[in-house]
């Protein structure tokens, strides 16, 4: 069997993004999307370990995460949490205009979504201002007034709590990065309905990090709180 | 120029370049990932004893099963996107059940 890089020119004219070692756009295309999603697998172990420490010291400390948990503001993190869907949502329909060679709408996704990026690390700084004001902030200044025998272990609430959503806050400043990327070459008119793979594959890296905020906003401010 | 020919494939079942998802589809699952944040915040105000943990994670696994399938289109991907997506939380659950075993089976917590 003859090994072919290109198919032969009376196949057809190959698109100037194909690759030499791969055949056709298509499968370039599957190629990427499987490779982010292997990028994305390291990234789910990464977090989980993350979830990990957080299930194991909420099954040991369970009261001083309730009180901890108490201290939270439900109304900054459920907004936080409408804008990441929102901006799920521009991502996707960042994609659909991609595919359908519309470089208006798919430019104006990609400033969306950056616009809500932006706003979310901004609640964020916001509810980080609020913790440092009320002493939840883990160190020798941390203070839990309402349950002084239980500081020491919330402080652990707190250690995981600025941890997992530095972490989130930071890939989605990596995110705002790619976001750039992706905006400048679009606006030079780059991506088309056969290549669009880079703004598929940023996409699911927005998503991914969209999915990390799903499960730590129960987690961090829902749970632990009720009636 | 984008009208071009498709090359003919032998082997793959799809005919499409890619799958299109169309936009009505995306508004549903942003209006139902909107909706299921909602319920998981009042139910969070409702004492619901030992369950109300279960019920949070398990409105957020569903709506991260939408996300993954809709908006990540691993629904339209190929078998292989599908053991790699599977695999992870396989990975997770390795991750999860093994250190939990380990504890329990040391006795912990201790009171």
């Amino acid at each position: 069997m003859t090994v072919q890089a290109h198919p032969d020119s009376s196949h057809e004219e190959h698109h100037p993004r194909l690759q030499h070692h791969f055949e056709t756009m298509e499968q370039q295309h599957e190629a990427s999307q499987l490779g982010m999603w292997l990028f994305l697998v390291t990234e789910i172990l990464f977090f989980g370990a993350l979830f990990l420490a957080y299930a194991f010291y909420r099954w040991l400390y369970y009261d001083a995460f309730i009180a901890a948990s108490h201290h939270q503001n439900i109304l900054l993190g459920g907004i936080n949490t409408a804008v990441l869907i929102f901006s799920s949502l521009t991502v996707a329909m960042s994609v659909y205009y991609s595919q359908t060679n519309r470089r208006k709408g798919l430019i104006v996704m990609l400033i969306l979504t950056m616009v809500l990026g932006l706003a979310f690390l901004g609640i964020k700084a916001v509810e980080y201002h609020e913790h440092f004001e009320h002493h939840l902030f883990p160190g020798p200044n941390f203070q839990l007034p309402d349950a002084p025998g239980l500081a020491a272990q919330a402080q652990m609430f707190y250690v995981l709590y600025f941890f997992m959503t530095g972490l989130h806050a930071f890939h989605m400043i990596i995110g705002l990065g790619i976001y750039t990327w992706l905006l400048i070459r679009a606006m030079k008119g780059e991506f088309s309905s056969v290549y669009y793979a880079p703004i598929e594959i940023g996409g699911l890296y927005w998503h991914f990090v969209d999915i990390v905020w799903i499960f730590l906003f129960p987690m961090l401010y829902l749970i632990g709180r009720h009636y | 120029m984008e009208h071009k020919p498709r090359t003919i494939e032998v082997e793959s079942e799809s005919e499409h370049m890619h799958h299109v998802t169309p936009p009505s589809l995306y508004y549903g699952i942003f209006a139902a990932l909107l909706v299921l944040t909602a319920i998981t915040v009042a139910v969070a105000y409702v004492d619901l004893g030992w369950l109300s943990t279960p019920i949070a994670l398990l409105i957020a696994t569903i709506k991260a099963t939408l996300v993954i399938l809709f908006f990540m289109h691993v629904r339209w991907s190929t078998h292989l996107t599908w053991v790699i997506v599977l695999g992870s939380f396989l990975w997770l659950g390795v991750l999860f059940v093994l250190t939990f075993s380990d504890y329990f089976s040391r006795g912990l917590p201790m009171n």
